[in-house]
């Protein structure tokens, strides 16, 4: 009798920007996490497709060559993959038997695919047993901010996960929002104005803005 | 487990977390007094509660006796 393939588990719900993340309690490389364990840091979840592959052996030198200016942004890093505890422990070792790289943060095993389907990480058109590349930013209260998703043939830009970072909290801090390729130094929107009154104002005052026109204004931070 | 072996002893982290709660009550106070980042202490008191080795109270942590034996030893 031919053995029936196991469906891929339904999704029942993927993450929004500005909802909260979906909890999760999982095994990890550091012990059994929970979402909640991060409250008070902003979280970047990450997935890859397997251990013992060479994109995601870049990737995770890049992640863990990234960490030490995550942690000056109170950012904290958790990898996940459908793989077990014992597959993520020899990848761990042999990246840094390797490659001189140690691994800082915890890998989630999600050898049931709890946390990737919650996350929505498995792409069945591109593969129904791996996770795609996907970057999820959570803020210290535990809110989606932002979501990244590359194929399983791209290797993601580091550059560009703490660019986002500095973004998003840049706008936090400011209450500004950033331009295409902004990077920090450069300067930032102000927010445009929502009534006609505000969008007068906006132009006739001297708030030190640069006003190209009424909804088009940068500044310096 | 990170902070308790299968044989009931602690590892090096759970030690030291143990030793820091003389000093340190709550989950942010003793991340900062070990220097380990505040998810793991989060999670290593989690599982040294359910092992007896400390409890909990309105956020504030102590080491039972049978943790204080463990760091004697």
């Amino acid at each position: 009798m031919e053995a029936t393939p196991s469906p891929t588990p339904p999704i029942t719900h993927l993450p929004r920007i500005g909802s909260p993340a979906p909890e999760f309690e999982a095994p990890t490389t550091h012990g059994v996490l929970k979402l909640e364990d991060y409250r008070g840091s902003w979280l970047i979840l990450f997935s890859h497709p397997a251990d013992f592959t060479p994109v995601c052996t870049t990737e995770f030198i890049g992640f863990a060559q990234l960490y030490p200016e995550l942690k000056k942004r109170n950012v904290e890093l958790l990898g996940l993959s459908i793989d077990s505890i014992y597959a993520h422990i020899a990848w761990v070792r042999n990246i840094e038997q390797n490659f001189s790289v140690t691994i800082p943060f915890p890998v989630i095993a999600d050898l049931n695919k709890e946390v990737a389907t919650a996350y929505g990480m498995i792409m069945p058109g591109e593969s129904k047993t791996e996770a795609s590349r996907c970057v999820f930013v959570i803020d210290p209260e535990g809110i989606v901010r932002a979501m990244i998703y590359y194929p399983l043939t791209t290797g993601r830009n580091m550059d560009e996960v703490l660019r986002l970072v500095d973004a998003l909290q840049t706008t936090d801090k400011h209450k500004v929002a950033t331009p295409a390729n902004w990077k920090p130094g450069d300067k930032v929107i102000v927010p445009p104005p929502t009534t006609q009154e505000m969008a007068e104002e906006r132009l006739s005052a001297k708030n030190g803005f640069e006003c190209t026109d009424w909804y088009f204004c940068k500044k310096e931070l | 487990m990170p902070c308790v072996n299968a044989d009931g002893t602690v590892t090096e982290s759970g030690r030291a977390m143990l030793l820091g709660l003389k000093d340190a009550a709550t989950a942010e106070a003793l991340a900062r007094a070990t220097g380990l980042p505040l998810f793991r202490v989060r999670s290593g008191l989690r599982e040294m509660a359910r092992a007896g080795l400390v409890v909990e109270l309105e956020g504030a942590y102590r080491v039972t006796e049978r943790g204080q034996v463990l760091v004697k030893t």
